[in-house]
């Protein structure tokens, strides 16, 4: 399995961000996690990540939990924030070989990841331009190339297209499924066209708590769309 | 094929960091005023010249209270700055253990600071043609002013670690250097005399920065200054790195 969570739990505070979420993952699924803003999908995200620990529950990859050994457990998780955070003043040459080299790679070895991931994110020639001089399509790129640079089973990608242009998303998400093909990604969109275009599963999320766990398909079959689904399945208030 | 994992990381970063200094315009900016600051004081209100004397006191007794404020200045982006950008759960979801993230910034920043540091070598230079001047001591004044930066840098990181606002890093981190300095000063230590005796005043001494720094001066490298400097500079990096490791916990 590639991996397995059970019982996540986080609270901010007095707020429960995280709620008892467990769902487990295996090769060639891309799981779209679904859910209205602050309904706890970025912050499950970044407990299977190890940048937040969890209250209760376990996030493992590979088995191994990742808030006991965290190292070990990140070596095989790409991960992309939320927004895609990065060094402005790098270029994503200098950025990725950073990232590569801060993952214990040797030189040659980074550069040798760096090459392939900028390949398969396409990223040309912007590779030695500033990233702050950059399209927001390929920021993103960037972010995508560091999270693949090691070259992990499993893939973690938060909003992955927001913010993109309609041509970007649709090589952003022509990636995805090339990816998917024999790893495993869980994607958070706000999107659901996107969910029903790429994932083989969808993963609703409401107040901390997982609401549904279904192929698109089946819950558009049993709501009638995804969209009324969506609706119907979580309470569509708005929270802090 | 894989080095070290722990030391990589932190190579990694300590290069990253360099060269982030050095692409954008703030170490040059830093080490202009600080090479400007230093000559100011040493010159104009030390009277370097004029104690015909060829030895650089002056010049080192200006250090704490520059390096006070420019030090700050210098170490306050180190982990503010990524926690304000989110590029903080970049470098947190990294496999790399905190103390290599901590270390690699302290060590960039404390190159920064070595090199500002470097760039006064003229003056000793040409202390050594106006006179004779005793150099083993300004060697080891020269070292005990990089270990006191050290110290502030230290300092400086812990102070960003705690905000993402760099100014605000800034300012704790000058007043709390300021209060470690200045705990060391006659007028300061007169006052707690006059309040607590001086059992007191002697212990409180002993904790400030410039009377370590001022024992090196004198020429001896004293094994309780350096103790104290690494001491308080490990303190403050192991304050950082659970500032840091803290943001796992929400």
């Amino acid at each position: 399995m590639l991996l397995q969570v059970d019982g996540l739990r986080k609270t901010f505070g007095r707020r429960v961000a995280v709620d008892g979420v467990g769902f487990s993952l295996d090769v060639g699924e891309i799981v779209g996690f679904l859910g209205p803003n602050g309904a706890g999908k970025t912050t499950t995200m970044r407990m299977i990540a190890g940048y937040l620990e969890p209250d209760e529950g376990a996030a493992k990859v590979f088995n191994i939990d990742v808030a006991r050994e965290r190292r070990r457990a990140q070596e095989r998780v790409g991960y992309l924030p939320e927004g895609a955070p990065l060094y402005g003043e790098m270029t994503p040459w200098t950025f990725l070989r950073f990232v590569g080299e801060a993952r214990g790679m040797t030189r040659e070895a980074a550069r040798h990841a760096v090459r392939r991931a900028a390949q398969d994110t396409r990223l040309g020639d912007t590779i030695d331009q500033p990233i702050e001089t950059l399209s927001k399509g390929f920021r993103r790129r960037v972010g995508l190339a560091s999270a693949l640079l090691h070259d992990p089973l499993l893939l973690v990608l938060d909003e992955p297209t927001d913010g993109l242009d309609p041509n970007q998303r649709h090589s952003v998400r022509d990636l995805i499924r090339r990816l998917g093909q024999d790893r495993g990604l869980i994607i958070s969109t706000h999107s659901l066209e996107e969910v029903e275009a790429v994932c083989t599963r969808a993963i609703i999320i409401d107040q901390g708590r997982i609401v549904a766990d279904a192929a698109p398909a089946a819950l558009a079959g049993e709501h009638g769309s995804l969209e009324k689904a969506f609706e119907a399945l979580t309470r569509g208030e708005e929270r802090a | 094929m894989k080095k070290q994992p722990g030391l990589a990381s932190m190579m990694a970063v300590y290069r990253r960091e360099v060269l982030s200094y050095l692409t954008t315009p703030t170490a040059y900016v830093f080490v202009a005023v600080f090479l400007f600051a230093i000559g100011l004081f040493t010159f104009q209100v030390g009277g370097l010249f004029e104690q015909r004397q060829a030895d650089l006191a002056p010049f080192f007794a200006f250090h704490p209270w520059i390096f006070m404020v420019f030090l700050p200045a210098v170490a306050m982006r180190l982990w503010a700055e990524e926690s304000r950008s989110g590029a903080i759960e970049l470098l947190l979801t990294l496999p790399a253990p905190t103390w290599a993230l901590v270390l690699g910034k302290f060590l960039a920043a404390w190159t920064i600071a070595a090199v500002a540091l470097l760039l006064t070598i003229p003056l000793w230079v040409t202390m050594n043609f106006l006179g004779s001047p005793d150099n083993s001591a300004i060697f080891t004044g020269y070292l005990a002013s990089l270990l006191m930066a050290g110290a502030y840098i230290a300092i400086g990181s812990a102070m960003s670690a705690i905000t993402p606002a760099q100014i605000v890093a800034f300012v704790l981190a000058v007043l709390v250097s300021f209060v470690l300095t200045a705990l060391g000063l006659p007028l300061v230590l007169d006052f707690f005399t006059g309040l607590a005796g001086g059992a007191v005043t002697e212990a409180l001494a002993r904790f400030s920065i410039i009377h370590h720094f001022d024992a090196a001066q004198r020429g001896v490298v004293e094994f309780r200054s350096v103790f104290y400097f690494v001491s308080l500079i490990a303190l403050c990096l192991g304050w950082t790195a659970l500032a840091v490791d803290a943001r796992r916990g929400g």
